[in-house]
């Protein structure tokens, strides 16, 4: 049965290797809150790690990620020790209705890995396919500058 | 905060001594063991015994922050601990059970804190009169020897202080106040603060709990397809196709027009849509294109008569005169909420019960629609309620409630989770209704106006939903932003020959409330056609509108407080320009004053000023907020949106062909927030009525193009 590495414990998945991540995310495994939003890589919500990467869950399949390290919301940090992302969205208070902030935060987490001090042209580029119906864009932006400031 | 200080036990041990205590904290005398269960001091209000404070809401928490808000207008009277403060929803059937004490639970028009916040700070200073009173009537003192502060109740001359946990349960049982003096704004220190939202832990940690992330034992994920004509039906499918397919349970007509595969998970129901290889009966709008609905409006441009909103002296008259006359037509399209949680709910039906757990707006509807939905007598029914991944409007209707019963109900006892999927999420919307308008003015000499007419011709959303609700034919509440009297957005000048009328035509596109509703497309039309009227007479935009605005000071203050903040009075740098718009709506005030500049084909949105003037911040950070959703909410429809028809049906689909601000694109949003205190007005909407206006009145002074058709994208001009 193939093995799927999420926030550190493999997984045994018994599902067809067509299978979106996602859907094997939030069905199989219950981890809830990676979200959908489109279906087609066309707004974020579902945005995780693979091997520290920012990833579409939705349109990546089991078989697009067979021995990835995933990692989702659930691993990036708890309220007890949060990652610096979730640090930095708790001070800003950036969430409305929070539906596209784990995808928001993952992606964030992604840029932050690659670029410790993104300048806000490199926030514009990393940011930009991930969609926010509530506007929260200006205080993702803020909580990025000073998440950078914690890490 | 104070400090919750430690309170003796010796406390409870002498409650326990009277009659009264021995009944309400239910201990033995002797025992010394403690009351545990939660008290209702009143139907808002329960306080735990250990000090947690839980208010009841009745509005859904969508985004808006309205919780907060509440949360803090009510603590504020209740002089409670803030960090004790949590939320709670209402039951629709415990409303209904105990005779709707809470009232209606429409969340909508910018409504929840500016309805709610006399019954709930009533409610909180009546609690704390209670509160205070329990302890003072145990400790035999007179009650106004006690002070509070933070919970702590103390009576300094004996010492004695107690807790609101510890005396709640004595409390509820004290008859409350006939009448209760509400704090002066101007003390609050709980309400009116910049408070971080009581709801963001969770959001931080993918813990949230939204309606599509219920999980019930035994559940079964359903998938639908909706007929994508308007008025079409289902002709056939395949049922045993999807059948054959892995983890197909059922497949169900679920009515007329809709299909609906069970599986285990959701993604092989999905899947399996495929597979029915549905043929539909495409019904009387097979042929319904924009340019049908285009045509009808533009007839309704020029009808001899239309229902009257304002009206002032004799404006066809004056117009009829000649003079130097302006005139132009604009348009609004129609646009999909595309809240980022597609619409879902999950039912579960079995023999005289049915409950629902969904993502409502207006949780008493959806429990109509349930009980409705199933046969199931109403009080038998339930909704469950989960934060929503927003609203907008969309959630108000409960056309997907109904769908999620009619499905669970062929298969009793099992809950059925139903998630549209993003397709048909956007092509069976409630769509902001299409309109258009032509404006005619007339200018003296001196370019000042004489006479206005102003014909809307479009889609009612009463007309279409509720008809019966119309009055005199016409629908009163497309004038929003444009009355002469408070109730509906009051228009910001006086003109001295005005006529502002409606052309109701409704094609069978389904319209429905999407944040804003009609204010935004009528102050579109308004403030861009101002502004054409300042141009035409060679005056300042900002004095033109200044000098026809004696009679609405309210108005001028928001105005003058956006022009003051975007430093209208200087010459903006240079590459970069300006427009403003103002207008009244849900009961506030706003202005904006937009800065664009130009690269080449390219408009860059560099900046928004938006002055907003709500009475009463509840939180004036959750104002700041709503102000900038709104204006980005506003601005993806001015740049981008627009839901087309083709072939009777919905022609966008997904994010690439309804396309939405993106973070890159995002101006600086300033938020002023005044309080002239006076009155309570909603945060949530109205920005979204100026943010368009005041940008398309920029990109005219940046190009010489007035965009009168939106969005702005038909132009040839290109957002960046």
């Amino acid at each position: 049965m193939p093995v799927l590495k999420v926030n550190g414990s493999p997984h045994e998945i018994d599902l067809p290797d067509d299978t979106p991540l996602l859907w094997a995310l939030r069905d199989t495994l219950g981890l809830l809150g990676t979200r959908y939003g489109c279906g087609a890589a066309l707004c974020g919500c579902c945005t995780v790690h693979a091997d520290g990467k920012a990833l579409r869950s939705c349109v990546a399949t089991l078989a697009d990620v067979a021995g990835a390290e995933i990692l989702t919301i659930e691993g990036l940090g708890t309220a007890a020790t949060p990652h610096p992302v979730q640090a930095a969205w708790l001070e800003i208070d950036v969430a409305q209705c929070g539906y596209c902030q784990s995808g928001q935060m993952m992606q964030a987490a992604a840029l932050l890995r690659e670029i410790p001090k993104p300048s806000d042209a490199d926030i514009d580029a990393a940011m930009s396919g991930n969609l926010c119906r509530c506007g929260t864009y200006s205080r993702v932006r803020a909580a990025i500058h000073r998440a950078a400031e914690f890490i | 905060m104070t400090a919750i200080m430690p309170v003796s036990r010796r406390f409870f041990l002498k409650s326990s001594a009277t009659a009264l205590g021995a009944l309400v904290l239910g201990f033995a005398p002797d025992s010394g063991a403690q009351e545990t269960r939660p008290s209702e001091i009143n139907h808002w209000i329960v306080i735990h015994p250990d000090d947690t404070v839980v208010l009841r809401l009745t509005r859904s928490e969508m985004g808006q922050g309205s919780q907060t808000g509440l949360a803090q207008l009510l603590a504020e009277e209740l002089e409670c601990d803030w960090q004790r403060v949590r939320t709670e929803y209402v039951s629709p059937r415990e409303n209904l059970a105990r005779g709707e004490v809470w009232g209606d639970f429409q969340t909508g028009g910018s409504g929840s804190i500016r309805e709610l916040q006399e019954p709930l700070r009533h409610a909180g200073a009546a609690a704390r009169i209670m509160l205070i009173a329990a302890a003072a009537k145990h400790w035999g003192v007179p009650p106004e020897e006690c002070r509070v502060s933070a919970g702590l109740i103390r009576h300094p001359k004996s010492k004695r202080r107690a807790t609101y946990g510890e005396v709640a349960a004595l409390a509820a049982a004290i008859e409350p106040p006939p009448v209760v003096p509400l704090k002066n704004p101007e003390n609050w220190h709980i309400a009116g603060q910049p408070l971080r939202r009581l709801d963001t832990p969770d959001k931080l940690t993918g813990k949230q709990v939204y309606a599509i992330d219920v999980a019930l034992p035994g559940m079964l994920n359903a998938a639908v397809r909706a007929c994508p004509i308007a008025g079409g039906t289902l002709r056939r499918f395949d049922a045993d196709a999807a059948l054959a397919l892995p983890g197909v349970r059922h497949v169900l007509k679920v009515d007329d027009a809709t299909v609906a595969v069970v599986a285990d998970r959701w993604w092989q129901a999905n899947s399996a849509l495929d597979a029915l290889a549905i043929e539909w009966n495409p019904g009387p709008n097979e042929k319904l294109a924009d340019a049908d609905i285009a045509g009808r409006l533009m007839e309704g441009l020029v009808a001899a008569n239309g229902f009257a909103g304002a009206q002032a002296g004799d404006a066809r008259a004056v117009i009829g005169a000649g003079g130097r006359m302006i005139s132009a037509d604009y348009s609004y399209p129609y646009q999909a909420h595309a809240a980022m949680e597609p619409i879902n709910a999950t039912a579960l039906y079995t023999e005289g019960r049915c409950e629902i757990w969904a993502p409502t707006q207006h949780a008493g509807a959806c429990l109509e629609t349930v009980a409705e939905a199933s046969g199931v007598p109403i009080e038998n029914c339930e909704v469950h309620r989960l934060h929503l991944g927003g609203g907008f409007g969309r959630r108000l209707y409960h056309d997907y409630a109904r769908m999620a019963v009619l499905i669970a109900r062929q298969v009793p006892g099992t809950p059925i989770k139903m998630i549209w999927s993003r397709e048909e999420d956007m092509t069976h919307d409630y769509y902001h209704p299409v309109t258009r308008c032509r404006m005619t003015g007339v200018l003296d000499a001196g370019g000042s106006i004489t006479g206005l007419h102003m014909r809307i011709s479009g889609q009612s959303i009463r007309g279409s939903l509720r008809p019966e609700s119309l009055e005199g034919g016409g629908d009163v509440r497309a004038f929003h932003g444009l009355n002469q009297t408070d109730g509906n957005g009051i228009l910001g000048y006086d003109i001295e020959n005005l006529l502002i009328d409606h052309v109701m035509y409704n094609p069978p596109i389904r319209p429905g409330s999407w944040r804003g509703v009609n204010l935004n497309h009528n102050l579109f039309y308004l403030e861009s056609f101002i502004d054409e009227l300042a141009h035409a007479a060679g005056r300042d935009p900002l004095d033109y509108r200044r000098a026809l605005m004696g009679k609405h000071p309210k108005h001028l203050a928001v105005l003058n407080a956006a022009a003051e903040r975007a430093r209208w009075h200087e010459r903006p740098p240079e590459g970069v320009f300006r427009g403003l718009a103002v207008a009244n709506g849900y009961g506030s005030y706003v202005a904006a004053v937009a800065g664009v500049s130009l690269n080449g084909d390219f408009i860059r949105i560099d900046r928004l000023v938006v002055a907003t003037d709500v009475g009463n911040a509840a939180n004036p950070e959750l104002i700041a907020r709503q102000a900038e959703g709104a204006c980005i909410f506003g601005l993806s429809a001015a740049l981008y949106g627009e839901c087309t028809v083709e072939g009777g049906a919905i022609q966008q689909t997904n994010f690439d062909t309804y396309r939405v601000l993106r973070l890159a694109e995002t101006p600086k949003i300033e938020t002023v927030v005044l309080q002239s205190r006076d009155f309570w007005g909603g945060g949530g909407e109205p920005p979204i009525a100026v943010a368009t206006p005041a940008v398309m009145n920029a990109v005219f002074a940046a190009t010489g193009k007035r965009i009168r058709h939106l969005p702005l994208v038909k132009s040839g001009l290109l957002p960046a």
